[in-house]
């Protein structure tokens, strides 16, 4: 759920600090990709800010003439004066205009563009990090960097910065200027300007204070609901509706107190502060008024003398010098929002990549007249670890055949919390080798470590004879082919999805794939057949579609070394046939680990390992282990619970 | 979409009030806050004219005075709007969780549960923010609108001619900017939608990147999608971007009007005409014109914001119960006897297939009865059809000799207790979750129905017993311990038939032997029905049910089924092979 993150509080001095840092370093990044284009807007938002303060002195101008053209009547002497002012002003105007343009089209080409490669540089960085960072983080976790993160950094760029700038340009050339002209007044101004601070701050605090309430209120609204919502058939089917609205309108009706409280402080900060301004104004224009009869000597830069010239358009200034001051306020909530978001998603791009020190690569090779082993590009080839030897200089060919042995192994998910103990386990090119054990037994967690999604702690794994350490990770886990028990599928054609095990497969490779897995009958019924879109995960298929595509997906890859676990399990006895009969076609002449919750699936392994608590405390082919009449005998007959 | 606008409206109900009330000080503040740059020129030109004291401190005062009222008028509307969004959206919610509590089962599929309270949550909250916006700005803007204008023509005279200009620039401006932005925010909305869809779908499906070593390949393909959606999104806003020069523009010849032909009336007419005072008003109106125009359109892009989330809210508020209790309920079932009646049935009318074909079936009350075939082949279909969580397309469904569209729906379904396939487990204690089956069960009949489905042994070996707490969703339990759980809860309502749709799967043979022991031996009344994978749950029931298809292919005891049934057979023979080879 996305509802408890607090997103309108207040900001406190050290949320102002934390997303400082990653704001500063947002903006290098921002200044790097536009080099160029960077100091272009800039110079378009301080020119564009300080066009916009400047007209106030001329209007001080135009009622000087006024003030001295209109008793008389004198339109004909006034107007050079008027047109020539009013010139200056129109071109001032057209500049900003011109650059006012220029400024959102440039912002919108390079939020975009920003936001475009930060995604990128997250997309790709996350695509390194190792199966651990996934295992450890929930999905929706992640998936916030790129909606609720991404989005804040587009609020500050697009938004919040370019206001900033402008505001604070804005009110330091305002302030200059009505300096300029009276410095009385201005401090008027000022003093207004902190009790307007004030009164913010303190109605920002309580909006602040319910705007958590209602965060913390919605939360659990949400909570219920979904908890109803999943369990909507039990709650009919126990007639429990009458009870579920009684605990409902509880919560609801609480939500509904603090959303309003929240709301209404958000809603009264606008008229309070606008009018505040207005009181301000009278009170400028009294305090003007009476300098002004009264002849109190005006202190100013200008050294003019305060008069209603000067008077009319220091009003208005105040009123702009307001309206930034409430830009401003606004602002400052978008940016520490911004900052946390950045901070999320550095993190996420500071994560280190998954380490691979490995090189020795897979390749073709075929002999040579010498009966050697030697690289080739011909289709003929077979495929081969290409083992560079440092010390000597040499480079080794050794044929792949998916011989692979576990050695004492010994691993931890978690510093202190073991979960295999002294694991061995060899497999023969072409043996098919199962594990079975409870849930949490260490089934999965072996093959995590022969294609290196995790590292071992102690021991040793070979593969054809090189420690798996010293293999490029890619390759390795080019020549292991994986079926897992959820089938992720990806949105694309079927087609799409049986040439990832292959992306330079040919159409008809991807049919003889399909085939061999026996799933060419069921797609060929499909709508538009191998070209019929899925989404969603392939929701339009069932689990043993899906599988069956999954498994021609690993047959396309056509590796030495097949991994399935659990591929079967949620799939029915009578469907699993179906499935099986495609396993079976694949499996053959391959090592093959097997990882199955139905002891079906596993009886005609070569051999069988019996996992507990992370250890093998039974290893032997099916009939061996049910003539010992341990704990596998126990499974079979089912006098156990698996889970 | 007028028709869904209405349908969320009747959910205003008691919050009229505060809704009217707040238009009612919107009106308030908008006169305030156009009288006051009035009075403001009033003040500027009595300065101008070098007035005493007390004639610039009474209009001060007067101005003062208008800026409390509208000060007062703002925070009252404020909170009655606020008031008012949070009722609606209450109720709302409130309305929106009662009718779903009347949904069949079809109506639930139909919509699926995540977004249920995707419209639930999400959906409400924009709905509530734009009912606070829209009643706060949608007097607020024509009103302003309106009354500046006035205003301006009566103290400015000929300067307002300036409005002719602005008002028809900036409106047609915004008018364009719209017409051609919003579908291209549109369509670019939908597109960032699918990237983030197939981010999710790369998150999930990480081992499968990995094993297949496909990073390069993932990354490739997801900078092609989120460079073609920064193309078009640059190309939306680089439109909406002009929004900003249009308005700046129309406030610069509202300025440079107001002072040349401004200057040019006052010194004409010895400031008889219009004074100083009026030309700063002049500014202000225009500004104010130009606002509420901003703000006019702003209504029109959050009405078209939350036009989605008004339409999924308000399908749910029309959706019709597909299922609703009889006119004359009957509330007496004379035992558990069960008949099917060439019962034949569809998920939804566009199903191309029947999910049942043409069934018979008689079962008398008392037998238990096994129920076997592969997925897809109807077995769960069939038993929801008893208690009426579906009802029949064709054909008709008897209970105790009367057909079940006669009952009263709860009468009904507490006779007729199903544990369901993907069951569900709540929040709360052990005891809180089986008291689900009996509200008023006492301590005894929750001890009684535990043991009756073994779930008593573990129960009592967690430390907190049947206080224990369980996890949102039962994650904190065992999927043997969840099921036998969910087995407890119905029994405790003693109900005539009992139905089990694959209930003990994760439960080791022997309990699961023992559970149908326990039945045999303490519910010898009650009609049982038991879906299961496992041939041994069923072999010595007194009816066994294979289904192929959505059809009946077979009915008929164990010795029977293993002569004249090809699939029982089959099934039969995989899942004892194994057990004979070993007795040889």
């Amino acid at each position: 759920m996305s509802s408890n993150r607090g997103r309108r509080g207040g900001a406190s001095p050290k949320d102002l600090k934390e997303a400082s840092g990653s704001i500063g370093r947002a903006l290098k990044m921002y200044f790097k990709y536009f080099p160029v284009l960077t100091p272009v807007i800039i110079v378009c938002i301080l020119t564009n800010a300080i066009v916009n303060a400047i007209p106030s002195t001329f209007i001080q101008k135009v009622i000087a003439v006024i003030e001295q053209y209109w008793e008389a009547g004198d339109w004909d002497s006034a107007a050079p004066k008027i047109i020539g002012y009013l010139t200056i002003l129109v071109g001032l105007y057209i500049l900003a205009l011109s650059l006012s343009v220029l400024q959102s089209q440039l912002l919108a080409y390079m939020t975009q563009k920003f936001l475009h490669n930060f995604r990128r540089d997250m997309f790709s960085t996350m695509q390194r990090l190792p199966i651990r960072y996934f295992d450890t983080h929930k999905h929706g976790y992640i998936m916030s960097h790129y909606t609720n993160d991404i989005d804040t950094l587009r609020q500050l760029v697009s938004m919040a910065l370019p206001s900033l700038l402008q505001a604070a340009v804005t009110l330091v050339t305002v302030f200059c200027i009505m300096n300029y002209y009276s410095i009385w007044l201005t401090l008027v101004l000022v003093a207004g300007v902190v009790a307007m601070a004030v009164v913010s701050g303190k109605i920002g605090g309580g909006s602040a204070k319910y705007f958590v309430r209602q965060q913390q209120a919605v939360a659990a609204t949400e909570g219920y609901v979904q908890e109803m919502m999943n369990g909507q058939k039990v709650v009919k089917v126990f007639n429990h509706e009458q009870k579920g609205i009684e605990e409902f309108n509880k919560l609801n009706d609480e939500l509904c107190l603090d959303s309003s409280k929240a709301n209404a402080y958000a809603n009264i900060l606008g008229p309070i502060v606008n009018n505040i301004g207005n009181i301000l104004y009278v009170l400028l224009a009294t305090v003007g008024g009476i300098l002004l009869l009264t002849h109190v000597p005006n202190i100013s830069f200008s050294r003019m003398a305060l008069d209603i010239s000067i008077l009319v358009p220091f009003l208005n200034m105040a009123k702009q010098f307001m309206g930034q001051i409430n830009q401003l306020t606004m602002q400052v909530n978008a940016v520490v929002m911004a900052g946390a978001g950045a901070k999320r998603i550095f993190a996420l791009v500071d994560e280190p990549a998954e380490a691979d020190e490995g090189y020795v690569t897979l390749t073709k090779a075929k002999k040579n007249e010498a009966g050697e082993y030697v690289e080739t590009s011909d289709s003929d080839g077979v495929w081969a670890w290409r083992h560079p030897h440092q010390a000597e200089g040499t480079v080794t060919f050794v044929p792949v055949e998916g011989d692979v042995v576990l050695t004492d192994v010994d691993f931890e998910y978690v510093e202190g919390k073991q979960v295999l103990y002294d694991v061995s386990v060899f497999a023969e090119p072409g043996q098919k080798v199962a594990f079975v054990g409870a849930t949490g037994a260490g089934k999965t967690t072996i093959t995590n470590l022969i294609n290196r999604f995790y590292d071992i702690a102690d021991g040793k794994i070979r593969y054809d004879g090189i420690n798996v350490n010293k293999i490029k990770k890619k390759d390795l886990r080019r020549s292991l082919g994986l079926v897992l028990q959820d089938t992720n599928l990806f949105t694309g054609t079927v087609m799409d999805n049986i040439r990832y095990g292959r992306l330079d497969a040919t159409d008809e490779e991807c049919r003889d794939a399909a085939r061999l897995a026996g799933a060419d009958d069921f797609i060929e019924r499909l709508p538009e057949g191998y070209n019929t879109p899925l989404t969603n995960n392939g929701s339009n298929l069932s689990q043993g579609q899906r599988q069956l595509i999954a498994i021609a997906r690993a047959a396309v890859a056509d590796p030495p070394v097949m991994i399935l676990d659990e591929a079967t399990s949620s799939i029915d006895t009578r469907t699993e046939k179906i499935v099986q009969r495609g396993m079976d076609k694949l499996m053959e002449d391959r090592t093959v680990f097997v990882i199955a919750h139905r002891l079906s699936t596993v009886m005609d392994s070569d051999v069988i390992m019996v996992l507990d608590h992370g250890r093998i405390i039974e290893r032997g082919s099916h009939e061996k282990l049910l003539a010992e009449k341990g704990t596998y005998y126990q499974l079979y007959t089912g006098a156990f619970e698996l889970e | 979409m007028l028709k869904n606008i209405k349908t969320i409206l009747k959910s205003v109900r008691e919050f009229k009030k505060p809704t009217i009330l707040c238009l009612i000080f919107i009106i308030g503040e908008v006169v305030m806050e156009v009288l006051i740059p009035f009075i403001t020129s009033y003040l500027v030109n009595r300065i101008k004219a070098g007035e005493n004291l007390g004639g610039i401190l009474s209009t001060g005062i007067l101005m003062v005075l208008a800026a409390l009222a509208s000060l007062a008028f703002g925070v009252l509307a404020g909170r009655h709007s606020a008031y008012a969004s949070a009722g609606l959206a209450r109720n709302l919610r409130h309305d929106m969780y009662v009718r779903i509590q009347d949904f069949s089962f079809a109506n639930i599929d139909k919509f699926s549960s995540s977004s249920l309270v995707t419209r639930m949550t999400t959906d409400i909250t924009n709905v509530q923010n734009s009912y606070m916006m829209m009643i706060r700005i949608a007097v607020r803007a024509p009103m302003m609108f309106i009354f500046a204008i006035a205003m301006g023509i009566i103290m400015g005279g000929r300067l307002a001619t300036t409005f002719l200009v602005i008002i028809p620039v900036l409106g047609f401006g915004l008018f364009m900017i719209g017409r051609l932005a919003m579908p291209a925010f549109r369509s670019v909305f939908r597109k960032y939608d699918k990237l983030n869809e197939s981010i999710e779908e790369n998150v999930r499906g990480m081992r499968v990147v990995k094993g297949f070593a496909r990073e390069d390949h993932e990354t490739g393909k997801f900078n092609t999608a989120s460079d073609d959606i920064r193309r078009d999104f640059t190309k939306a806003e680089r439109i909406v971007g002009l929004n900003g020069p249009i308005m700046q523009m129309c406030l610069y010849f509202n300025l440079t009007f107001v002072l040349f032909v401004g200057s040019q009336m006052i010194i004409k007419s010895r400031g008889v005409e219009i004074d100083v005072g009026q030309i700063s008003a002049m500014i202000t109106y225009g500004f104010q014109i130009l606002m509420s125009l901003m703000m006019i359109n702003m209504i029109y892009i959050m009405l078209t914001m939350s036009v989605e989330s008004i339409k999924r809210i308000a399908e749910v508020l029309r959706e019709d119960p597909t299922i609703t209790n009889p006119a004359e309920p009957v509330t007496e079932m004379t035992d558990g006897s069960i008949e099917f009646r060439d019962v034949s049935f569809r998920y939804s009318a566009a199903a191309k297939r029947d999910s049942l074909h043409d069934i018979n079936i008689k079962i008398e009350s008392g037998m238990t009865v096994g129920v076997l075939g592969g997925t897809g082949s109807g077995k769960t279909t069939l038993i929801q059809l008893i208690p009426r969580l579906y009802d029949v397309t064709e054909g008709e469904v008897l209970v105790g000799g009367r057909s079940v569209t006669d009952y009263d729906l709860k009468f009904l379904r507490d006779n007729v207790s199903v544990v369901l396939q993907k069951n569900e487990l709540f929040s709360g204690t052990i005891k809180e979750n089986l008291m689900w089956g009996n509200e008023n069960a006492t301590d005894e009949q929750i001890h009684d129905a535990a043991r009756l489905a073994c779930a008593d042994e573990f129960i009592n070996s967690f430390p907190d017993g049947y206080d224990t707490h369980i996890e949102q969703g039962g994650t904190n339990v065992s999927g043997g311990q969840k099921q036998r759980l969910c087995i407890a809860r119905a029994l405790l309502k003693a109900p005539k038939i009992l139905i089990l749709d694959d209930s003990t799967s994760a439960v080791d043979t022997h309990t699961d032997a023992l559970i149908r022991k326990g039945f045999k031996e303490f519910i010898p009344e009650t009609t049982k029905i038991i879906i299961a994978q496992r041939v041994a749950s069923v072999m010595d029931s007194d009816l066994i049910l294979i289904m192929d298809g959505g059809r009946l292919v077979a009915s008929g005891k164990h010795d029977e089924l293993l002569e004249s049934s090809d699939i029982y057979r089959e099934i039969y023979e995989q899942q004892t092979r194994g057990g004979d080879e070993n007795e040889q």
